[in-house]
């Protein structure tokens, strides 16, 4: 692996209570690359990505990212990561457009009327932008989020199932999406159980069984039936 | 961005959402208004009487008005993650607290303005008599009130007995403004003039100075948990 990581993580544990979600993982994720993370439910997948996020602290081991520590240093790591977990982090009262006016205005970022309406549009939402997001569906709303994350191109992408609730159209977007923010540089750490088309933005594939990375290999000349049978070979791995 | 921006961004957000949601400003009115009633049954119309209580009855109002409004400020960044994304904003985290601050200090104060005017109708009392001096009283009580409130929302918007643990933290913090509040109102209720609860005011202004401060120093302590 190169030494210029953007993603880094070493022994990496993290406890809650009597349970060991995640009980050493060793994982780097170099710039321009994308990598899915693989796994059981429970598996440590939302836990990892948390904890580069900054939102979790480990428990024992390292977390940096851009070359910043994920406890020391949170404030530089949550200037460089973007993260779409389960929440869409969307108020439900306000309507899409305002949603986006909001968060970009927070992170002190000026974005004119028609860069936040472009953004909109690349989710298909455009025709939804004064509507109140308490009547978007899920998916909607997952696609609000992934439009709030293109306004703040971070240079680390930290997704927790991001084709959930797509349809095709948004689904193109986000591959395309994905793809472009790889090739300008930035990194990619994506938790999926999906083993077919969402992998086809990754480079590698990372299985986590048991707190630990088990597999890590590389996706270039792996068809579908050879995902599912590395995961099925890999992520059912107990304790 | 400036702190002023990012905090006037929270407070601009919160008030749209009440605005809309109208969860608060609803509940309140409709609480405030049985309690009048209450107050009006319990007292009767003995001036003397009316005249020694009312200061104490006036702030319970805002009191329990108070406490449900604050209970519920941070329960809008629970829905859909939203904390969550809060505390991934990088910047100085006590622009939100200030934000939330404003929130809830225009949305209490509103109600407060609201319960005065009924005040006035249900106890047949003059409040121009007591003027600026009691708009002072309750801006600086309302104030203090609501920057520890707002701090105490935040740390038990996670735990799961919040509406318990909410108000046995906060009241006891409390006891000087309400003392304060109380003492103040009284007197300009009795005939005083400004200057003779200065040092009521004083305490006030002093306490406000303090939560104030103590929430914009342990704000992101509390967002990181």
């Amino acid at each position: 692996m190169a030494g210029d990581s953007l993603i880094r993580v070493s022994g990496l544990v993290r406890v809650f209570g009597a349970t060991r979600v995640l009980a050493g993982v060793d994982l780097e994720v170099a710039p321009g690359e994308a990598v899915a993370l693989l796994g059981a439910n429970g598996a440590g997948k939302t836990t990892l990505l948390k904890i580069l996020a900054t939102v979790l602290r480990p428990t024992r081991g390292t977390a940096t990212v851009g070359g910043y520590d994920c406890v020391r240093e949170a404030e530089a790591v949550r200037g460089l990561v973007g993260l779409v977990a389960h929440g869409a982090h969307v108020y439900d009262e306000l309507t899409a457009l305002e949603n986006l006016r909001f968060w970009t205005a927070l992170a002190g970022q000026r974005r004119p009327p028609a860069t936040l309406a472009d953004a909109l549009a690349d989710v298909d939402l455009e025709r939804f932008a004064h509507a109140r997001v308490r009547t978007f569906s899920t998916g909607m709303k997952r696609r609000l989020a992934l439009a709030r994350l293109r306004l703040a191109r971070p240079r680390v992408l930290l997704l927790d199932e991001p084709f959930t609730g797509l349809d095709q159209r948004a689904r193109k977007w986000l591959e395309g999406a994905l793809e472009t923010h790889k090739a300008g540089g930035g990194a990619l750490l994506m938790a999926t159980h999906g083993l077919a088309r969402d992998l086809t933005v990754a480079d590698r594939l990372a299985v986590l069984a048991a707190g630990r990375v088990v597999l890590d290999t590389l996706r270039a000349g792996l068809g579908i039936d050879d995902v599912q049978r590395l995961y099925a070979a890999h992520a059912e791995e107990g304790p | 961005m400036t702190f002023a921006r990012r905090t006037l961004t929270v407070a601009w957000k919160d008030l749209l959402v009440e605005r809309r949601a109208k969860e608060s400003l609803n509940a309140l009115v409709f609480f405030s208004l049985l309690l009048l009633f209450l107050f009006q049954f319990a007292l009767g119309p003995d001036r003397d009487r009316l005249q020694a209580v009312l200061p104490g009855a006036l702030w319970l109002g805002f009191l329990l008005a108070g406490l449900l409004a604050l209970g519920r400020a941070f329960q809008v960044e629970r829905e859909n993650d939203c904390w969550e994304a809060l505390l991934l904003v990088p910047g100085d985290k006590s622009a939100i607290y200030l934000g939330k601050l404003v929130g809830s200090l225009v949305v209490m104060l509103v109600v407060e303005a609201l319960v005065l005017a009924l005040f006035t109708v249900f106890f047949n009392v003059d409040l121009a008599a007591a003027g600026a001096g009691l708009v002072l009283v309750v801006v600086l009580g309302t104030l203090g009130f609501a920057a520890v409130g707002t701090l105490f929302s935040a740390m038990t918007a996670h735990v799961r007995a919040r509406e318990l643990l909410f108000p046995v933290l906060l009241l006891p913090v409390l006891v000087p403004v309400l003392l304060a509040t109380v003492e103040a109102t009284a007197g300009l209720f009795r005939g005083e003039p400004i200057g003779a609860v200065s040092r009521w005011l004083g305490l006030l202004a002093a306490a406000d100075v303090v939560y104030v401060v103590a929430g914009i120093l342990t704000f992101d302590v509390i967002l990181e948990g």
